[in-house]
């Protein structure tokens, strides 16, 4: 939405069109040789159809008026006339289809370079980077903002094309009488003017009814994702009237923006024509009076009626600018952003058993005043299981994007093995290390898919990690199996089973460091339990955002934070000996058991 | 035209006018303009036209009167056309745009009355788009290529007509020589939608794609599957790319087609001219003259052809969101002929219960279940027992399948939404709030509530002190899905709705998401105010919503197989025995 308020100040600017000319400059230069051939194509169409009235003219004076002078024909001129305008049309057919094919090559190959180039940005730049950047406004970027960087591609050939045949035609129109074709020309102005102020009261509309299709899609997402509270309320009407108002405004503003293009279509295409009869009354005019002869009259106003018309095309290509120069900045922004995580080339020595994990003074923050996490230290011995407790907003989160070094700490280090995290090899960590985030995340894939991530494992051992997962017996019922497809297109999926296909995947790398963030959320206690026995069996070493006993219990540890440092670490026992706070953490389930046994009593019915 | 798509396109069409009546307002009226825009569009052309032939170059030098009679002619066609025009092009917005905001007013109604919102919550995104992108694809058709399709047809029959008189042999060779493109037209577009449809379905892969490394970006890093996922997006932005330009080349070649017919046609017209004129049939002037009129005929071919290109996309859209309101709402509420509940707590009462999902197998089997009023319930199973369809069916998000769900001896079926929704409150699982700020979502229990009702109710739940822990109180703006506000707060927020709803029975879907224990402490006190004095059902994951309630329904394999207290059930063992060990382990670290 921020696009809009932007191109609302860009609209039809001196400045917009000497940029939209330079991003289409950066596509032409990119693709010099399909834009020859399209402005080639462009070039064969307007000659084409100037060479149909030429092919007229031919017939008219060499076949048909001395067919009908003597009373007889020869099958030579009327081949000849057949041949003449059939290969006119199909030269010009010819023209049109690398035209038209050619700018479609050219825009959607410049929208697939930018794409990759966008992606490939993403995928470089720092986790901190993505943190500051909206969802919705990266996806747009590689999207909206790619395809509207390129739409003046489309109308460039043509544009291109309009541009050569009117030189020919003015050059031709001067040729056969000066005073005709100045008048005939002042149409050129004339339509010009007309599309600029066409433009300049259709954008405001048009940008206003951008941000209303906007807001009648938010409403819409908004209403069905609430779809539940909606209708268990039965506030359907009211849900309507919601939605029916946004559509309304947008209506009103559709209408508004028609009434602006019925009042200029008729305008712009009455231009020419009066023109043309301008050209008529001054051209008569001149042939009384014996200035010019009727045949030139005849030349200029054809050649009128051929240029005017296609002049809109300029006016196409103009329109596209403001878009597509917002759209370019945006996605330039993008490609210029700079933050690349930096690497080392040291390995974690292979080993079959768990891994030693060592948090040392670690400070994280965003911004300067609030810091996230506070000189954080503690070890994880091989092979333990420990449990992370703490309240909302104790750093748990941030910890765990830390360990498996999505993000780089401010001071201190994580070192596995012994080997700090940022001495390691790109990729070298993850073989080691496994992280179950707490917003599962599936591909557009298959089951397969989702649990290997293109690594090289075998079935056998997918449904090992779907077993331990507790997610074989879903994955054995979908029509598919492990081919079944999953994503918007594909199965649909519970929270529950969701969870559980993304800890198979970390399984199924038997990660020697695997590291949970409140990963069985959505997943029943019973569930969760024999998964948990699971991984206990597992030999590696297990850190876990928790929240449940039934986690914590599993625990050989529990590394207790409060406000972003380790207040406490111990088994679970000591600490809710030694720890009022842990203490009235973990028991708060306990607490509300006991006084919702006692409230029992007191209300009775 | 007489294919099974045709109809069905001119059949949406028709089915599309039913549901946007007014599409046909005043059509006449647009019409007649249409008629006089058209009109104006062949007159100045011929005008100008005679002007030269029969003033300029005349047989006795040039006729000055007729001349002045033609500029004069072509000038009045010319405002009167461009006049017509606007009125034309100005009505046509209007009643498209207002019959397309019905459509899509109707349509969002509809769709909340589809079990797809609630059942299938991954195809929402389709669904927006019935209401969003597709009605502005019709919108787009009917307000442009509407105007240019009257326009052209119009002035095809108006040239045909002009040429019929000049010729009716000629008007036949113009017309079987565009045959060929008339009548592969349908293949054309049929080819057309089909590469259309592909880059479509491309677009979606390829934004699926896109969104791996911004929505998935933790996975992608933290299992170092960079070049796995740039592979994916490299192949799906080429295969979008391929698509797009396979279906530009079929439009270029389409749209090619229509001047090869036209150069066919100009030479058909001189060689069949000379041919009628050495048998006297013609003149010279004439020939020449219908050379020029069919100029006037392929103009608007061209434009004709392309926009029924267009039309094919918008139509598709059309069919789509009328597919959407022919969908029949599988809840159907009773109106005003139903049986309104009491207002007082009600009984319950499931009577031979089964249950299956459309070509699904059976969910439910058998469930027979009796619940007095004032009774506070706890179904607990295992995921997938059938405990979670046990609460929609109670709700009548479904009907079932055989059987009956009766309140208070009444068959929900009979029991009119306004009255159903009024007495029986569901919680959902999760505490989804809408964009705006907490009075406003709670005021959606109760419309109408005022601020100072909503305190009483945060304060008859105990939640006062928490109302204070927010910085703006009950004007605290909650965020898109309330997401400003943490889960456990979003569940608070819910409670509040509810308890202002003041419902008689009330169902809840206990949340398993994790929340903050101390806030989990305020849930639990809120839930049992909440139930206080009305019949509840709660579809429990917490063995303590189980002991606390009067009675305790075991759901296993879509069957009851227990009830009865807590502790005669855990007496009992069985299925209920062994949750309850497992919760037992769980709630009791070593």
């Amino acid at each position: 939405m921020s696009t809009s308020h932007t191109s609302r100040r860009r609209v039809a600017s001196a400045s917009t069109i000497r940029d939209g000319f330079a991003v289409l400059g950066v596509a032409i230069r990119r693709e010099p040789w399909i834009f020859t051939l399209s402005t080639l194509g462009s070039l064969l169409f307007g000659a084409l159809t100037v060479a149909d009235a030429w092919v007229l003219g031919w017939a008219t004076d060499n076949v048909v008026l001395p067919a009908f002078e003597t009373g007889t024909t020869s099958t030579k001129g009327l081949i000849a006339i057949l041949a003449l305008f059939v290969g006119v049309a199909i030269l010009r057919a010819v023209g049109i289809v690398a035209r038209r094919l050619g700018a479609g090559v050219m825009q959607y190959r410049m929208q697939a370079h930018y794409r990759r180039a966008v992606t490939r940005q993403y995928l470089r730049l720092p986790m901190s980077w993505h943190q500051q950047h909206p969802t919705g406004q990266l996806l747009s970027n590689a999207n909206a903002d790619v395809e509207a960087a390129w739409a003046p591609i489309a109308p460039l050939p043509m544009a291109v094309g309009t541009v050569a045949m009117m030189v020919i035609a003015v050059a031709q129109m001067l040729l056969a009488d000066l005073v005709m074709a100045l008048v005939g020309l002042l149409v050129f102005p004339l339509v010009i003017v007309a599309n600029i102020a066409f433009q300049r009261l259709q954008s405001p509309l048009m940008t206003r009814a951008q941000a209303l299709r906007a807001e009648v899609s938010e409403v819409a997402h908004e209403s069905f994702d609430g779809a539940l509270v909606v209708k268990t309320l039965g506030r359907e009407q009211e849900e309507t009237a919601r939605f029916a108002e946004r559509a309304h405004q947008l209506r009103d503003v559709a209408v508004r923006a028609g009434r602006v293009r019925a009042a200029f279509d008729p305008a712009l295409e009455a231009l020419p024509n009066l023109g043309v009869l301008a050209v008529l009354s001054v051209g008569v005019w001149r042939v009384l009076n014996g200035q010019t002869d009727a045949g030139d009259v005849v030349t200029v106003a054809y050649l009128l009626t051929i240029v005017a018309f296609p002049i809109r095309s300029l006016g196409w290509l103009l329109g596209e600018f403001p878009r597509s120069v917002v759209g370019f900045e945006r996605v330039g922004a993008v490609l210029a952003a700079t933050g690349e995580m930096q690497y080392g080339g040291r390995e974690i020595p292979a080993a079959h058993d768990g891994a030693r994990l060592d948090v040392r003074h670690l400070a994280y923050r965003y911004d300067a005043d609030q810091s996230l996490l506070e000189d954080l230290t503690f070890t994880v011995e091989p092979g333990r299981t420990v449990a992370v407790v703490g309240a909302t907003a104790s750093g748990k989160s941030t910890l765990t994007s830390l360990l498996v070094r999505l993000v780089d700490p401010v001071d201190g280090a994580v070192l596995v093995d012994g080997t700090d995290l940022r001495d390691l090899r790109a990729g070298a960590l993850a073989e080691h290390v496994a992280l179950v985030p707490q917003h599962t995340f599936l591909f557009d894939d298959t089951v397969r898919g989702n649990v290997t991530l293109g690594a090289d494992v075998d079935d056998e051992q997918v449904w090992e990690a779907l077993r331990t997962a507790q997610a074989d017996g879903f994955v054995a019922g979908l029509p598919h199996g492990l081919d079944s497809r999953l994503g918007e297109r594909g199965t649909t999926l519970s929270g529950g089973q969701r969870q559980r296909l993304s800890l198979a995947r970390a399984l199924v790398r038997r990660p020697r460091l695997l590291v949970m963030d409140d990963a069985t959320s959505a997943v029943d206690p019973e569930v969760e339990a024999r998964i948990l026995a699971a991984l206990r069996g597992f030999g590696s070493t297990i850190l876990v955002v928790a929240y449940r006993k039934a986690t914590i219990g599993l625990a050989d540890e529990v590394v207790y934070l409060t406000d972003g440092h380790v207040s406490d670490q111990g088994t679970h026992t000591e600490l809710l000996a030694r720890s009022a706070g842990y203490a009235d953490l973990v028991n708060a389930y306990e607490q509300d058991r006991a006084e919702a046994g006692d409230d029992e009593g007191a209300v009775t019915r | 035209m007489s294919t099974g798509e045709s109809i069905s396109a001119w059949r949406t069409i028709a089915r599309g006018v039913d549901f946007s009546p007014e599409l046909k307002e005043g059509i006449w009226l647009t019409g007649f303009f249409a008629v006089l825009a058209t009109l104006g569009r062949v007159v100045v052309p011929i005008a100008v036209q005679q002007t030269l032939d029969r003033g300029l170059n005349g047989p006795g030098g040039p006729d000055t009167a007729f001349m002045t009679k033609m500029a004069v002619l072509a000038g009045v066609a010319i405002v009167v056309t461009s006049g017509a025009s606007y009125l034309m092009t100005s009505r046509l917005f209007a009643t498209a745009e207002r019959g397309l905001a019905t459509l899509r007013i109707k349509a969002f109604r509809h769709v909340h009355d589809l079990p797809l919102l609630t059942q299938n919550t991954e195809r929402r995104g389709a669904l927006v788009a019935r209401v969003t992108s597709d009605v502005d694809q019709v919108s787009q058709f009917l307000v442009f290529g509407g105007m240019i399709a009257v326009v052209s047809v119009g002035q095809i029959i108006v040239a045909t007509l002009i040429m019929a008189y000049y010729s009716w042999q000629l008007t036949l060779v113009v017309w079987l020589c565009f045959a060929p493109l008339f009548l592969s037209l349908r293949y054309f577009q049929r080819k057309l939608s089909e590469a259309y449809g592909v880059v479509r379905s491309q677009v979606g892969v390829m934004l699926s794609a896109i969104s791996e490394p911004v929505v998935g970006a933790a996975v992608v890093r933290s299992y170092a599957i960079e070049n796995r996922t740039q592979d994916r997006i490299d192949t799906a932005v080429d295969r979008h790319r391929a698509a797009s330009t396979r279906a530009q080349g079929l439009t270029a070649f389409s749209f090619s087609l229509g001047g090869v017919s036209a150069g066919l046609a100009n030479a058909g017209v001189l060689i069949v001219g000379i041919w009628l004129g050495l048998a006297g049939e013609i003149t010279a002037g004439k020939v020449l003259a219908f050379a020029f009129l069919v100029t006037l005929f392929v103009g608007p071919v061209q434009m004709g052809t392309q926009v029924l290109t267009d039309a094919q996309n918008a139509i598709a859209g059309w069919r789509r969101v009328i597919g959407i309101l022919e969908t029949p709402a599988d809840v159907v509420d009773p109106g005003d002929g139903g049986t309104a509940l009491p207002q007082r707590p009600v009984s319950i009462e499931f009577d031979d219960v089964e249950f299956a999902y459309p070509g699904g197998r059976p969910v439910l089997h058998d469930v027979s279940l009796r619940i007095e009023p004032g009774r506070r319930v706890a179904v607990v199973g295992e995921t997938g027992s059938g405990k979670t369809t046990l609460a929609k069916l109670l709700t009548r998000l479904m009907d079932p399948s055989s059987g009956a769900v009766r309140l208070d001896g009444v068959d929900l079926r009979e029991v009119p939404f306004t009255s159903l929704r009024e007495r029986v409150v569901m919680v959902p699982q999760e505490g989804f709030l809408f964009d705006d700020t907490l009075a406003a979502n709670a005021r959606y229990g109760r419309l109408g509530a005022t601020d100072e009702e909503i305190r009483e109710a945060i304060r008859e739940l105990g939640l006062s002190d928490w109302l204070a822990t927010l910085p703006r109180g009950l004007e605290t703006r909650v965020g898109q899905r309330g997401e400003s506000l943490s889960a456990g707060e979003r569940q608070l927020v819910a409670l509040v709705r509810a308890h202002l709803a003041d419902p008689d029975l009330l169902v809840l879907d206990e949340a398993t998401s994790a929340v903050d224990p101390q806030l989990e402490m305020r849930i639990g006190q809120a839930l049992e105010r909440l139930m206080s004095g009305r019949t509840s059902v709660t579809i429990a994951h917490r063995l303590s919503t189980a002991e606390n309630a009067d009675e305790v329904v075991v759901v296993d394999a879509g069957r009851i197989v227990q009830r009865g207290s807590h502790d005669r059930l855990v007496a009992e063992g069985g299925v209920y025995g062994r949750l309850h060990a497992s919760w037992v382990a769980q709630h009791t670290p070593r």
